[in-house]
């Protein structure tokens, strides 16, 4: 049937000409900055057809600042609990009514405050906002249950294998006392102090560092709306606190987590410098050809050729100061070790054989493309700068990665390969 | 209001076009009107596997993704129980790679025995993945049993049980593929940078010849209307024990699916939300508790879920649940507070329709159900819900003989 099909159609058999994605010219559209009367700067991007708006409080506030495990997400968390004027409730309700999103995140450098709202409501809620930088009181019962409730999706996730392998593999490549690799348990949460909370608030939010982010289809009056609101709030030189990473020496570890499960959560990592780095954005591109998308060669060889698992990806952690280079699955129990061999042999192939230039071609547009669909939309372009500013890069970064995309050599990446897909180098890690 | 023009190719194939000259991008999106509600019942998680299939090669294109990937695209796909999508970005210049893609699978899949071995265990290993080795994953399975007795929600989408899939055999995958991708079974969406002329062309020659195939009359079995409270126990190696309350809902073109929707955001959905802060915050008896539904076509369920407090039987935990239940039955919403709801549900409308790809996706959903332009009264008919209806409709639903319940229990009591 399909035979006499073929005749009366088009040409099936060929691929339409295409215009290679590298040759595209991208931009990242620029940022306009503003600077409140306290120094803060203000990054905004003005974009979009829809009104609405993303702003971000972004402190530097994160978990290198604690003393003690927990303060600083605890904190974060708490910012929306209550003030002197208003409670949980009242502060839930106040966004909600003008169908806002109010969120917080706490990271490792730095943690924020995200408001998501229509641009008819703006002016309601950033006096709220104000409260929360400045007047927050983390009240006792708001603490109570969020321990009591923190500990309990604590032990649902300690069930879940994926959970504990990622948390053990973070603690193997970073050391359990540094930001990046610790993880949490029950007494954690039950020996957090309101004092503590309140006096880390004190230092890193009330008195700390601060900048902002905001884009959407940016109103003429929001800068006044910004300055108004925020342009008093103090605003110090914070330094993130860095602490040296402990690499540990146990590089095998097969943990059994759940007798009776039935896949095993297969970490594999290897430490990897920052974005500061020359080899950062040629891995990117090595990274994308081994498991960085649907194509890639683990994905094709591990799922679609021998059908272990339903995806298996490989990615360099996003952190500031150091990196890894990670490759993650859940593969079934009884193939989960060969899973481990043939991550290896993916290695090997690309240690000992050129990537050859279709392929690379093939990746080269693949990301390109992907590149110019993630810049759509205002949101999307602030991430990028985002990303830029807090990484310490300037916009070069930008056009160095796109130049790395378009001309990274097949001997460049296989040095690259040589260099750091070495087996010895990686720790491993099987969660059942 | 997003603007968009339809056009009818002989064969049958629904085509709608939405132009965003802002983007350098274009969405071509295919949705097929056949989901796991469609399925034999002894041939469950079909419909899934099948979507799994689709990227196995077709009959003059052995890969599917490479040329894709070469074309700087990127796409994905999807199955419910009421229907599955197809969806490629790529850039506007490539358009036409997307046509030769999705039209040589429209055409005829290649049906390679490998293809279906590889996938079968894929997904297995997806089944496993989502729902054995999570706590508290096997409980849609056990509830969609509970409250439906005859309609196919009966099972999830990825299938009743994993014999199912591993018995799957290449002359079901056949069968499937004439009877259900059709092009008078899709609806084709392009959006993004483009335009109706070169769509139009596009259209006609890629996807033109395809026979039009038989559409599919959908005729599944009625649920009977639940006439008795239901009520299962489970024991698992879980940590906590937790509730589940599930009722039958209007389908998804009833007027009463919109004032169920704004009810469940009144209950849960924020902080600011009732079971929240009566449940968590106020009487601490849920670490969590969430109201929500599953947007199904046919009547769906309005589900009730949360994870008791260590110590808080689940006895109390329900009685507290059924109260505030009582409270919404018998006392109106205040205007503000069903104006809260209102504005959640446009400025979540204002957000996804920021994004291409969403407004693609959700102008095929439209025409699936019966017509994109639907996609721009969506905001009336919530803005036409009234305190009234929201009680009227509380009564309604939230009637012990419309109710199924789990109590799913820690089997270790430490």
């Amino acid at each position: 049937m399909a035979e006499t099909l073929k005749i009366k159609g088009p040409d099936r058999t060929k691929s339409p000409s295409i215009v290679d994605a590298v040759d595209f010219r991208l931009s990242l559209k620029p940022y306009e900055k503003y600077t409140l009367d306290n120094g803060v700067d203000v990054y905004a991007v003005n974009a979009g057809a829809e009104d609405v708006l993303l702003l971000e409080w972004v402190f530097f506030a994160g978990n290198c600042q604690e003393e003690k495990n927990l303060v600083a997400a605890t904190a974060n968390f708490l910012l929306r609990n209550g003030t002197s004027t208003r409670n949980a409730f009242a502060i839930n309700e106040h966004f909600e009514y003008y169908g806002s999103y109010l969120n917080r995140s706490c990271f490792n450098e730095t943690a924020n405050i995200t408001l998501h709202c229509l641009n008819r409501h703006v002016a309601e809620l950033l006096p709220v906002v104000r409260e929360l930088i400045l007047d927050s009181v983390m009240p006792e019962d708001e603490l109570a249950i969020y321990k009591q409730n923190m500990k309990q999706r604590l032990k649902v996730n300690l069930k879940k294998s994926d959970f504990v392998a990622s948390r053990l593999i973070d603690a193997r490549l970073y050391g359990a006392n540094h930001p990046y690799g610790k993880y949490s348990q029950a007494e954690d949460f039950d020996s957090l102090d309101r004092s503590e909370l309140l006096k880390f608030y004190e230092e890193y939010y009330k008195n700390g560092r601060w900048i902002m982010f905001v884009a959407g289809k940016i109103p003429a009056d929001l800068p006044g709306l910004l300055n108004k609101y925020f342009g008093d709030i103090p605003c110090s030189s914070v330094k993130v606190k860095e602490t040296g990473i402990e690499v540990a020496e146990e590089k095998r570890s097969r943990v059994i987590n759940d007798p009776d499960g039935v896949q095993g959560s297969i970490r594999i990592a290897r430490p990897f410098p920052n974005r500061h780095h020359p080899d950062f954005l040629p891995a990117m591109v090595l990274n994308t050809v081994f498991g960085g998308f649907f194509g890639s060669r683990l994905m094709s060889n591990i799922r679609e050729e021998k059908g272990y698992t339903y995806g298996i990806h490989s990615y360099l952690h996003n952190h500031v100061q150091h990196s890894a280079w990670m490759i993650s699955t859940e593969a079934g129990k009884d193939v989960s070790e060969a899973t481990v061999q043939e991550v290896y042999k993916e290695m090997e192939i690309l240690r000992e054989e050129k990537i050859d230039e279709e392929e690379l071609q093939l990746v080269r547009n693949f990301m390109m493309g992907g590149l110019l669909g993630d810049l759509d939309g205002p949101f999307q372009i602030i991430g990028r700068w985002k990303n830029i500013i807090l990484n310490g890069l300037t916009e070069q970064y930008f056009y160095d990665s796109i130049n790395t995309i378009r001309t990274v050599s097949a001997d460049e990446l296989q040095e690259l390969a040589r260099k750091y897909l070495k087996p010895e180098e990686f720790f491993e890690m099987i969660v059942v | 209001m997003i603007q968009f023009e339809r056009f009818t190719l002989d064969n049958g194939l629904k085509v709608i076009v939405h132009q965003d000259l802002s983007t350098p991008m274009a969405v071509v999106n295919i949705m097929y009107d056949v989901g796991a509600r469609d399925e034999d019942p002894q041939k469950t998680g079909f419909a899934h596997l099948f979507e799994h299939l689709m990227f196995g090669g077709s009959v003059n294109v052995p890969v599917y993704d490479e040329p894709l990937q070469m074309a700087g695209g990127e796409n994905n796909a999807y199955t419910t129980n009421d229907l599955t999508n197809y969806y490629i970005q790529l850039p506007a210049e490539n358009l036409e790679t997307a046509f030769w893609l999705e039209s040589d699978r429209m055409l005829s899949l290649a049906f390679s025995d490998k293809s279906l071995d590889v996938q079968r265990k894929v997904v297995c290993e997806e089944f496993k993945e989502h729902y054995l080795t999570k706590p508290y994953g096997d409980v849609w399975h056990k509830m969609r049993e509970l409250a439906y007795t005859r309609h196919p929600y009966r099972w999830m989408t990825i299938g009743k049980e994993l014999s199912h899939i591993e018995q799957a055999q290449l002359s079901d995958v056949r069968n499937f593929f004439f009877k259900h991708y059709r092009p008078v079974n899709a609806v084709l969406v392009v959006a993004g940078n483009v335009t109706v002329e070169r769509v139009r062309e596009l259209a006609e020659k890629w996807f033109g010849d395809i026979p039009s195939g038989e559409r599919y009359i959908r005729n599944l079995p009625k649920e009977p209307i639940q006439k008795e409270e239901r009520r299962q126990e489970l024991r698992a190696d879980v940590p906590l024990d937790a509730l589940y309350k599930c009722w039958h809902m209007p389908n998804r073109l009833d007027q009463n699916y919109y004032v169920t929707d704004l009810l469940s955001d009144i209950l849960s959905g924020g902080g600011s939300s009732r079971l929240y802060q009566s449940l968590v915050k106020e009487k601490q008896l849920f670490s969590n508790v969430e109201c929500y539904h599953f947007g199904s076509s046919d009547a769906g369920l309005l589900c009730i879920e949360g994870k008791l407090v260590k110590g808080v039987s689940i006895e109390d935990a329900e009685r507290a649940v059924d109260e505030e239940l009582e409270k919404i039955k018998t006392h109106e919403v205040s205007t503000n507070e069903l104006q809260k709801v209102k504005h959640k549900t446009e400025s979540m409308i204002a957000f996804e329709d920021m994004s291409v790809m969403s407004r693609a996706n959700s102008l095929a959903y439209y025409e699936t159900l019966g017509d994109a332009a639907w996609m721009n009264y969506e905001l009336e008919k919530y803005g036409s819900v009234t305190t009234k209806d929201i009680l009227r409709q509380a009564g309604e639903i939230f009637r012990d003989t419309n109710c199924n319940t789990i109590h799913y229990l820690s089997a270790n009591k430490n």
